[in-house]
């Protein structure tokens, strides 16, 4: 019993983290339909960026975690107006290949400026774990889950509290309707892959001081990724966050009882099993897919 | 001189063995065969019938490892009964492999061909992962991380002729030229019978396809098992190639290198993964002089995006197209792409 309380606050944490990911991906691939293969190294970035301006600049935790998302939501931005914005409209197919192009480069890029050693960023938090009875969760940990739920709330009152939120939604609704009504269709797409961007570069950097930070960590995020937003649903926030907790479970009860070599299998076997017997995922409105 | 050019080049690549004598060149030849083997494979799906598989290393892997554990004979115990098995000729191994391999391809081609797209996309990746993952923790039957070492070299011949061993490259290399044109043969015999015109018109429009009778499933599952099969062929040829293949095998690079093989030199078309194939095989030999790896992967993903913008149809259709533009060929004579190229050559 303590065991599993444990595995569910672990749950909680991981899926905090995994929500931020999912959302940033249901943006970029549930509404704007792009199969983005560089959300994983965005992800991989932010920390990268966590690392640079909390490490190597020596700034303050929380400054560096708000430039690292600033930095990733500025990639964000390139990567759609340098590439996606002269093939708008382009086919699925088009897009990936795209995608999968510059998801090389920026990894080789990363591989190139920071080298194969893994990087640690230092916790400002005391590495006493703060325990509750049986649980017990390290400070670090805890604040990166409140951080999460900060960022997933602000997320959601953007979209749809906000002029900009309305926007986008009427925008990837009906294109060409918005345009009309005068929204300015460019700057709202490019905006929705920053924003998405941004998202997957805090969850980065929020996870790249509890773990270590490597070029490749960006590979199985990115799957993980579209695991969390096929499980929720595309274009579904609420999916996504839901999806990034039922993700998080699964790993953490996978790790846990079965075997923890496959603990990274558990987002893979979810998307075959979802798509197999609910291919529009938990919590979207049905389309056709097939 | 059209019809000729496959036969050229065939010529070609025949006696290569006979003047080439840098060893390091050679393996690189042989290597970069069997990558174009499996590019082959993946234009079949991805060329012909419009699916974008990304998960196919994974029935390359598929083939790799079964081939490799026939012939080099395996034991484990499953729910309780021990599997023990004998090592077999690597012949039987690779046959094995590419049969595997193809039943594999049945049963995603199944369960995958459900979605279309993106999802496609995304189920054959969580594919390749899964069997990435098992070929990693499964230790007892693979080895895991530490690899399957010594895997022997193709044994050819039979009782009553004696045997021969495959150690040299150059051997190897012969036999890899083989298959490709089995390959190339099998592949054309096919995208050019009634079931490679249906799996073209699943493509172009699926709904009016199957507006018409054509059967969806059965011929993108079709597709992805002969597909699956020669990428299993590709996967066995390089464990007895390399003698050693570990579950790095199933990387997710290696589907990118095939399908920037098939992109580049031009997806739906017979020639273009060998195109393709040896521009990529041979690139490397030629940059790692200049560049370390790193930068190397950064020419493919920017070579990738350009021609994506450039050439979004590959080398060999717009060689063709200019071909016959400047030759002021009659439309249509002897090209696949007359359809196309006719708005071209009019003007």
């Amino acid at each position: 019993m303590d065991q599993l309380l444990q595995h569910l606050v672990n749950t909680l944490i991981m899926g905090g983290t995994y929500a931020l990911l999912g959302i940033g991906l249901t943006l970029i691939f549930g509404i704007m339909r792009i199969v983005n293969f560089t959300h994983g190294e965005l992800y991989a970035f932010g920390a990268y960026m966590m690392y640079f301006f909390a490490v190597v600049l020596g700034m303050d935790f929380f400054i560096a975690i708000a430039f690292a998302i600033v930095a990733g939501m500025v990639l964000g931005a390139v990567i759609e107006f340098t590439l996606l914005r002269p093939r708008r409209g382009a086919d699925i197919d088009t897009t990936m290949l795209l995608m999968i192009g510059a998801y090389i480069v920026l990894q080789n890029v990363e591989q190139l400026t920071w080298g194969s050693v893994a990087k640690s960023i230092p916790s400002p938090l005391p590495d006493a774990p703060m325990v509750l009875g049986a649980i017990s969760v390290s400070w670090l940990r805890a604040l990166v889950f409140v951080i999460a739920l900060l960022l997933i709330a602000g997320t959601y009152l953007l979209i749809n509290r906000t002029k900009l939120g309305k926007a986008m939604r009427a925008t990837f609704q009906d294109s060409g309707t918005a345009a009309l009504m005068g929204v300015n269709i460019n700057a709202i797409y490019t905006a929705t892959f920053a924003l998405g961007s941004g998202l997957a570069a805090a969850a980065g950097a929020l996870l790249g001081p509890v773990f270590v930070v490597t070029t490749t960590m960006g590979d199985l995020a990115s799957l993980k990724a579209f695991a969390i937003v096929i499980l929720g649903g595309l274009g579904s926030i609420t999916g996504a966050v839901i999806g990034g907790f039922m993700l998080a479970f699964a790993e953490e009860i996978g790790a846990g009882y079965i075997s923890s070599g496959y603990r990274d299998a558990m987002g893979f076997v979810i998307i075959i099993i979802v798509l197999l017997f609910k291919p529009t995922g938990l919590f979207a409105r049905s389309e056709r897919i097939g | 001189m059209k019809r000729l050019l496959p036969y050229l080049a065939l010529a070609f690549f025949a006696s290569v063995p006979l003047w080439l004598h840098d060893q390091y060149f050679l393996h690189t030849m042989v290597v970069t065969g069997i990558f174009m083997l499996a590019a082959m494979s993946l234009n079949l799906l991805l060329g012909y019938t419009g699916q974008l598989s990304l998960g196919h290393v994974a029935f390359f892997g598929i083939g790799a490892y079964t081939s490799a554990l026939t012939s080099l004979g395996f034991s484990f115990s499953f729910f309780g009964y021990q599997v023990t098995h004998e090592p077999w000729p690597p012949v039987v191994g690779i046959a094995l492999g590419t049969l595997f391999a193809g039943l594999c391809g049945y049963l995603i081609g199944k369960l995958a061909f459900r979605v279309r797209g993106a999802y496609f996309v995304i189920v054959t990746i969580s594919f390749a992962e899964v069997v990435r993952l098992v070929s990693l923790n499964w230790v007892e039957l693979t080895n895991g991380p530490l690899a399957l070492p010594g895997i022997p070299p193709i044994t050819l011949g039979f009782e009553w002729t004696g045997y021969a061993t495959l150690w040299g490259k150059a051997q190897n290399y012969y036999v890899v030229l083989v298959v490709i044109v089995l390959a190339y043969i099998i592949i054309k015999r096919l995208v050019e019978s009634p079931y490679g015109r249906a799996m073209i018109a699943l493509r172009e429009n699926e709904t009016l396809a199957m507006s018409v009778g054509v059967s969806v499933t059965k011929y993108l599952v079709l597709a992805a098992v002969v597909s699956g099969a020669m990428a299993g062929t590709a996967g066995g040829l390089y464990g007895h190639y390399i003698q050693i293949i570990d579950p790095m095998i199933f990387m997710f690079l290696n589907t990118v290198t095939m399908v920037i093989m098939v992109i580049t030199g031009g997806k739906g078309t017979l020639s273009g993964p060998l195109v393709g194939g040896i521009i990529f095989g041979i690139a490397p030999v030629i940059l790692r002089s200049y560049v370390g790896p790193e930068v190397q992967w950064i020419l493919y993903g920017v070579l990738m995006i350009l021609i994506v913008f450039i050439l979004p149809e590959g080398i060999v259709p717009a060689i063709e197209r200019w071909f016959n533009r400047s030759s002021n060929n009659p439309v249509g004579k002897g090209s696949d792409l007359a359809l196309e190229t006719g708005k071209g050559t009019g003007s």
